[in-house]
């Protein structure tokens, strides 16, 4: 029997959102792709508006971290889970972004003709989105070993950016008038491999919320 | 801890009566630290903090094993002086016991008791004692008042600044802001982070959030044993043993 019983039920609540933002995220990810995959305006411009819901989880998620701190002055595994919370959602927030960077990628590209069919993007957006759900169930089941496999999936998502980057540059030498998209799909691989690094910090503070230590998983 | 410790219990062991109270606690404190004790109502702590300096010779039927040295000397030797073990291990508790008298009078005591006469010296170091309990500036114009006229925390710092008269160098506090309101225990708090830089402090408290802000070292005691002893960030953020984690984020019983 918890003598701190409605602290601890707060904490559920908070640990409860973090899971619902980070399934949003997930979501948010794996649409914007599909959408530039599929050239679907529609499903992009859906993704830039359901953002802004994102971003209120995110102010609420880190107002709640807040309060709890200077209210309840959480100790050993409760501050570690509320600064856990503080710092994954900033993670999340940023990965959100970058979806809709790649959904406003779609918008732009709506109207051209892609040079190539899209086979290495999405391959990498799907690594990408495979380390965030892992993240998420690392969270949900602290599972160590499942965080430092993530942090080896990163080095993949870092070779496939650098295998799309030099035939990009590739194909926009050759073809001068593919710069304007080819830049554009560029700038789609840079967003995924920050989202797999976000991804990335958030199984570091899986692994701090379980041990208590700070590592750096991608150096 | 690398330093020498000042204070180094081995297998103590405390019975009242046939009641076993503590139980082969081994424990080292060190100089110039600030080390908190905590645990639950009846767990012993407050029943350790007096074996440092033989408080517990005062309750009857009271048998201790094991050893407590201070400076190296074990102070359960039958040549201790008790006098000056007691000059030595100062002790502060829950409730401020101002004597009835007047504030100087109460800081001058154990220097009178002690033999001082001159009273240049009296006066130097009464103002020294004042000062460093952090209470010279509310008092200096009232010394020949009673200490009774005080409030409770500049009571707490009267008799913080009794004890630093006859310089020891080991406070011992017993629940010293229990009865205190925050902002007289917040002053008492700042007094231990001033303390520790000349003298040895050892805090018993309730308030795990005292034990977290005040103390440099923390061991929390349960049944009468030491559960967990180490850095009082370490405890705090990531304690080693299950028990002290669900005692301490108040998950316990």
């Amino acid at each position: 029997m918890s003598a701190r019983l409605s602290f601890h039920e707060e904490l559920e609540k908070l640990h409860q959102n973090l899971l619902k933002m980070g399934t949003m995220v997930e979501e948010a990810i794996h649409l914007s792709v599909k959408s530039l995959a599929e050239r679907n305006e529609d499903l992009a411009l859906q993704v830039i508006h359901h953002d802004d819901e994102i971003d209120g989880l995110y102010l609420d998620l880190e107002k709640e971290c807040f309060r709890l701190i200077a209210l309840q002055q959480p100790m050993a595994g409760d501050l570690r889970r509320i600064a856990t919370v503080l710092k994954v959602v900033t993670d999340l927030e940023r990965m959100a972004d970058h979806a809709v960077s790649i959904a406003k990628a779609t918008v732009r590209l709506k109207n051209e003709q892609y040079v190539k069919p899209l086979i290495d993007i999405p391959k990498m957006a799907g690594l990408a989105q495979s380390m965030v759900r892992d993240a998420l169930k690392a969270y949900i089941d602290q599972d160590l070993p499942k965080c430092y496999q993530i942090g080896k999936e990163d080095h993949q998502v870092d070779a496939l950016y650098k295998e799309i980057y030099n035939e990009l540059i590739g194909i926009m030498q050759e073809k001068p008038e593919t710069v304007n998209q080819g830049t554009q799909f560029l700038f789609v691989a840079h967003y995924l491999e920050r989202i797999g690094d976000h991804a990335t910090n958030l199984a570091e503070w899986v692994i701090y919320l379980v041990t208590g230590k700070l590592e750096e998983l991608n150096d | 801890m690398q330093s020498t410790p000042v204070v180094e219990v081995k297998n103590l062991n405390l019975y009242y009566g046939l009641t076993q109270a503590l139980f082969n606690i081994n424990l080292s404190f060190e100089r110039n630290k600030a080390t908190a004790l905590i645990g639950p109502s009846g767990c012993g702590k407050s029943t350790f903090l007096r074996t440092l300096n033989r408080m517990n010779d005062l309750i009857p039927g009271v048998q201790i094993q094991g050893d407590i040295q201070v400076n190296g000397n074990n102070i359960y030797h039958s040549n201790t002086d008790i006098v000056h073990l007691r000059k030595n291990v100062g002790m502060v508790f829950q409730r401020p016991n101002p004597f009835p008298m007047s504030i100087y009078d109460n800081v001058a005591y154990g220097l009178r008791i002690h033999g001082l006469k001159d009273r240049k010296k009296i006066d130097q170091i009464v103002e020294q004692s004042l000062q460093k309990a952090a209470l010279w500036n509310e008092v200096k114009d009232r010394l020949h008042t009673p200490a009774k006229g005080l409030s409770g925390g500049q009571q707490q710092r009267l008799v913080i600044a009794r004890v630093l008269a006859v310089e020891p160098e080991i406070i011992l506090m017993d629940e010293p802001t229990s009865a205190l309101d925050p902002i007289s225990t917040a002053s008492v708090e700042e007094l231990i982070q001033e303390l520790k830089q000349n003298y040895t402090v050892i805090i018993v408290t309730h308030n795990m959030q005292q034990a977290a802000r005040a103390s440099d070292y923390t061991a929390f005691f349960l049944n009468g044993e030491v559960v967990e002893y180490g850095a009082t960030d370490l405890l705090f953020t990531s304690p080693k043993n299950k028990r002290t984690e669900d005692y301490i984020t108040g998950r316990f019983g």
